[in-house]
């Protein structure tokens, strides 16, 4: 069979069987990595299917609740929890796409989301103002962006042929190169003490400063980095990729070009983690070499293994716990014993659910009676 | 080819910094040779434990930083070094044994996994021993003959006491090779690294091997935490620093070869000592450039082995 | 049907989670005071200190200011300054206090301050971060420091080196922000009597081994001019006595304090004669330090044998906070200008010298120049040799000469022939 067939199989294989429940007894043929929740109505065409995703109730739901939040959220909660969740969020789906599809866990994603940061310091104003070049800002987002998703290709070239542990050391290795970088060179990175005063624009009257527009961009930026795993996983280099993860030798002899689609992910993830990157530096009004150091790398590998990797919702869910935990563990503990807190959840969670709040989800899911049952797949129990 | 002329480089750039400030260049090489011997000491525990078990231990540096502390409180009350190297060594190994049994039992196999929960646990490690132990700085006192300057041709004084951390690398690097190449254990543990399932096959309780493997790679964790505190002192933050060193020398050297930590850590150490001594500002960042490009052109350490 | 039945309990959860998340309003009764300081990392010896200063000025009052009950509401960072702006927006916007003290590390300062531009209505107390640029670059109106900082700590030490004959001197120094403010302090009045600083020898922060740094020191030079702080400070002075070295030391203001000197292992006797400066000592002669120091020790069992440099400059600044409050007798009213006003006219005399602060909102006052000395119990104590008072932002030197010499940074400013 020829690749070109091939796909064509898998995508229209994928598409129609996937949303069958297995109680309806029809053979669940389910692509590993699909999300489980079925959207699908067999036999329509790509546009309706594709609408389909995103007009169910479900959806409208959480879409709805996500839209009014501001308005009922204090400005403190809609800004460092809601805001921040988002854009932290975006930055571990990177992670989830590159990891959970990937099969590459690269902690890297916060170094790139850095260096867009950085970038944006760079480009435009800022209070180093013998190093920014003052540009306008949609001009200095987009080199920023570009340059960061050029830099997240390099990665993977660099990264591509490793692979597992190996994989997660050359990224930290490469992140905390980059880290000791920007704190070491003054010329361009301004050292330690990095850039501050690096303030989101404001566009027509509204100024993103403020705390409910800034959360509508940050939520705009991750629907837009949701929905785009959501589709790509499905597309045929999403399934491909995830074939690469399963057995790259076979997908190779198949004639698929493994290291291409390797570094292809490499990028599309460091876009979102650069667009995080923006977002993280507008919310900070500020970049140090602090931002990327390897604490950060690792809270990035925190949020998208809490929130649980099989399904791109996860970071945010990640995100938002560990935020919160961030910000209030110290009213609920012994103010220095916070980071014990966190700590302490992460492992409880890595030990007993290794796929995140997802995986206690569909645990408890399961111990009702509701839903699909468990699957005994054993790539489902992936860590 | 690339090797021939990145030695050839090194040369040249040698002979003109020996020409330049002779005395500089030999205390640098021989400050070197000794912090690789204790970035050696340390990886050796954690190129043990990943050979045979392929666990990826992040809890490492938390390890050396427990055993220090032991160490610190047994040297304070008795008085002796070498007991608080003891102690060091068997309040980690204790501690090791302790996570295999309860932790890496259960996920063999499950590298992403382990990865996570050690770190967990190195998170949660690093915050009890703040509450234990406080933030202050805790210094070791050596015996005095080990401790002072010696008189060294070329170089005048150099502190005795890195002198005998690397005598102290050398001695244990051997004993590391003699354990694994020459008696019954090592043996049982280099079959296991080929062929686990043969090994448990042919009779060998491969979760006692393994357990001891465990053990005597995290009390190598504690023993250099007594030793380089001694040489760097002691304080919340060391465990990180000494687990990036560890896995930048394990994977430049390879992991699961006691020579290609041997190796890596040479080059870690000339690396870092060269960069700050010639050029402070970057120096770094050359340390990780490094491991990245290993990791670049050879995926699996420069002596690695195929899994 | 199953599904609506789902769908129904999602839907619950959900905005029961929206209501959660949303953030209920907070009655209170007390008068709210931020206090931030590191509690994480390597600061946080120096944090927690930082924490009993303010505990102590707050029971000295009995727990009341301005006749309202006060409650810190303590948050943490990790000295990066992201950290520290997350915690006092925290503080400011969460649980709605009307002041805030802190933070404690330099470039969290300046990130802070730029942080309380956004937030008028609220009025900001440094901590103990010593930047120069909390202050002296692109003030807020807002945030105001009752403690000198780090380049007008190291005032009066040049000449006191000259006096003790080191005309040439080499650095080795941290390489970030607050040694180079140190650094300023020093050479604004050592190069302008003639003293020479050789080189500087700037290591990336974090540095442990300092063996090649030591061999780069040039032998003709006078003495050592030594700016790291905490554990790097242990080490570089533990391996530069291994190494042989004898050039006598001058410390920087975190180089020989209560922390390096209480580090747990033996003293080294090469470090006795260290000279340094900074805005207390430990052995001031007069009333008020040795009561300050007294009241420490009843109220801190775990604390350091001497209260520290943070405990002492986050005292004064949460004193004056309290005082003003009680001058103003608590009327945080009008945009709290009757209380700024207060602050502004700020005058006391703190444990180690008057407390009171320019038109930048930034302190002067009064720098100890110390010796490292032997107590007879045989702990390490810092003795007073010198005061020298008065000291303000531009380090003694007209405001148009300091506008010439700018701030200060690696090359700035520079003396070497």
């Amino acid at each position: 069979m020829s690749a070109a067939r091939w796909r064509r199989a898998m995508n229209t294989g994928a598409a129609r069987t996937s949303h069958l429940p297995a109680t309806k007894g029809r053979a669940n043929v389910r692509l590993v990595g699909l999300p489980p929740h079925p959207v699908v109505v067999p036999g329509d065409s790509r546009g309706r299917r594709t609408l389909a995703l995103l007009v169910t109730p479900r959806y409208l739901v959480v879409l709805i609740a996500l839209l009014v939040y501001p308005l009922i959220a204090s400005p403190f909660f809609t800004y460092q929890i809601g805001a921040q969740s988002l854009g932290l969020g975006l930055i571990a789906l990177s992670l989830t796409f590159l990891g959970g599809y990937g099969g590459m866990v690269s902690l890297a994603q916060m170094t790139v989301a850095g260096i867009a940061g950085y970038l944006v310091a760079i480009f435009g104003t800022s209070s180093a103002a013998a190093i920014s070049l003052g540009w306008a800002w949609p001009v200095a987002v987009l080199f920023a962006v570009a340059i960061a998703t050029l830099a997240a290709t390099a990665i993977g070239w660099l990264s591509v042929r490793t692979e597992g542990i190996y994989t997660i050391m050359i990224t930290l290795a490469i992140g905390v190169a980059f880290f000791y970088l920007a704190q070491q060179n003054y010329t361009l990175f301004n050292g330690f003490q990095g850039f501050n005063k690096v303030f989101a624009p404001s566009i027509g009257g509204l100024d993103f400063r403020e705390a409910v527009p800034f959360y509508y961009l940050a939520l705009g930026c991750a629907l837009a980095g949701y929905f785009l795993v959501r589709l790509l996983v499905r597309a045929p280099f999403g399934l491909a990729l995830q074939g690469i993860r399963d057995n790259p030798r076979r997908m190779n002899s198949l004639g698929f070009a493994v290291t291409a689609h390797r570094v292809a992910a490499y990028a599309v993830a460091g876009l979102m983690a650069a667009i995080g990157g923006v977002l993280m530096v507008w919310y900070n009004n500020r970049i140090s070499p602090g931002t990327l150091n390897t604490g950060a790398m690792i809270n990035i590998l925190i949020i998208a293994v809490l929130g649980g990797m099989r399904h791109p919702i996860g970071a945010f869910l990640g995100a938002i716990v560990f935020v919160l935990l961030q910000n209030f563990a110290i009213d609920l503990v012994d103010r220095e014993r916070f980071n014990l807190v966190i700590g302490g959840v992460f492992l409880a969670i890595v030990l007993f659910s290794p796929d995140g709040l997802l995986g206690l989800w569909a645990l408890v899911r399961a111990r009702l009676g509701r839903g699909r049952p468990l699957h005994s797949n054993p790539r489902r129990q992936r860590s | 080819m690339l090797g021939i002329l990145v030695l050839l480089a090194i040369a040249a750039a040698s002979v003109w910094a020996i020409v330049d400030n002779a005395k500089l260049y030999f205390t640098t090489l021989l400050n070197a040779l000794t912090l690789a011997s204790l970035y050696f000491l340390v990886a050796s525990g954690f190129t043990l434990v990943f050979g045979l078990m392929r666990n990826v231990n992040l809890a490492h540096g938390s390890l050396y930083l427990f055993g220090a502390y032991i160490g610190w409180m047994v040297g304070d009350r008795s008085g002796s070094w070498v007991l608080a190297v003891l102690a060091g060594f068997l309040s980690a190994a204790i501690v090791g044994l302790v996570l295999q049994l309860l932790v890496f039992r259960h996920m063999q196999g499950q590298d992403l996994r382990q990865t996570l929960v050690t770190i967990g646990v190195s998170i949660v490690l690093a915050d009890v021993m703040l509450w234990i132990w406080g933030a202050e700085i805790y210094t070791f006192d050596p015996p005095g003959w080990i401790y002072g300057s010696t008189a060294l041709p070329l170089v005048q004084k150099f502190p005795t006491y890195r002198i005998a951390v690397f005598v102290m690398a050398v001695a244990i690097g051997l004993a590391l090779w003699w354990f694994l190449a020459r008696t019954r254990v090592g043996m049982m543990i280099r079959a296991g690294v080929d062929d686990r399932g043969m090994l448990a096959a042919s009779g060998v309780d491969v979760q006692k091997v393994f357990a001891l493997t465990f053990a005597i790679g995290a009390g190598l964790a504690g023993l250099a935490g007594v030793v380089g505190g001694s040489a760097l002192s002691i304080s919340p933050g060391e465990d990180t620093r000494y687990l990036l060193a560890s896995l930048v020398v394990v994977i430049v050297g390879g992991m699961g070869s006691v020579g290609g930590a041997a190796i890596g850590a040479l080059l870690i150490g000339l690396a870092e000592q060269f960069g700050l001594a010639y050029a402070p500002t970057y120096s770094v960042v050359f340390t990780f450039v490094i491991m990245v490009l290993a990791l670049a052109f050879k995926p699996r350490g420069l002596m690695g082995r195929a899994a | 049907m199953t599904t609506t039945n789902t769908w129904w309990t999602r839907a619950a959860l959900g905005a029961a989670a929206a209501l959660a998340l949303g953030g209920a309003a907070q009655a209170q009764e007390t008068l709210k005071i931020g206090l931030l300081a590191t509690l994480e990392g390597p600061f946080a010896a120096p944090g927690q200190d930082g924490m009993r200063g303010a505990d102590l000025a707050l029971k000295q009052k009995n727990g009341m200011a301005g006749g309202k009950k006060i409650e810190f509401v303590k948050v943490s960072s990790d000295a990066t300054p992201d950290k520290a702006v997350s915690a006092t927006r925290k503080a400011v916007e969460q649980d709605k206090v009307p002041i805030m003290i802190g933070p404690l590390s330099g470039d969290e300062g300046i990130a802070v301050k730029n942080y309380a531009k956004t937030q008028p209505g609220v009025t900001f107390i440094n901590g103990s971060s010593g930047a120069q640029g909390a202050t002296l670059v692109d003030p807020a109106p807002n945030f105001y420091r009752f403690n000198t900082e780090g380049a007008q700590w190291m005032v009066g030490l040049g000449e006191h080196a000259l006096a003790k004959g080191y005309k040439k001197v080499y650095l080795v120094a941290e390489d970030y922000g607050f040694p180079y403010s140190q650094v300023q302090g020093f050479m604004a009045s050592y190069c302008a009597k003639g003293g020479k600083v050789v080189d500087k020898a700037w290591v990336p922060l974090g540095t442990k081994d300092y063996a090649s740094v030591i061999a780069k020191v040039p032998k003709d030079i006078d003495a050592l001019l030594v700016v790291l702080g905490g554990s790097d400070a242990v080490n570089f002075l533990t391996q530069y006595e291994q190494a042989g070295g004898d050039k006598p030391m001058i410390g920087g203001s975190i180089t020989v304090d209560q922390t390096v000197l209480n580090f747990k292992g033996k003293r080294r006797e090469s470090l006795l004669g260290t000279a340094s400066a900074g805005p207390m000592a430990d052995s001031i002669d007069t009333a008020e330090w040795k009561k300050f120091v007294a009241d420490y020790k009843a109220n801190f069992k775990d604390g350091f044998p001497s209260p520290s440099l943070f405990a002492y400059l986050y005292y004064i600044n949460t004193k004056a906070a309290l005082d003003a409050l009680d001058t103003v007798k608590g009327d945080l009213g009008n945009g709290q200008k009757a209380y700024r006003d207060a602050l502004q006219k700020t005058n006391f005399n703190g444990p180690a010298g008057p407390i009171k602060i320019d038109e930048n909102r930034n302190a002067v006052g009064t720098t100890y120049i110390t010796e490292v000395t032997k107590a007879p119990d045989g702990s390490f104590y810092n003795k007073v040799v010198r005061s020298v008072p008065d000291i303000s932002e531009t380090l003694g030197l007209s405001d148009a000469e300091f506008k010439k010499m700018g701030l200060g940074s690696r090359d700035v400013p520079d003396c070497r022939k």
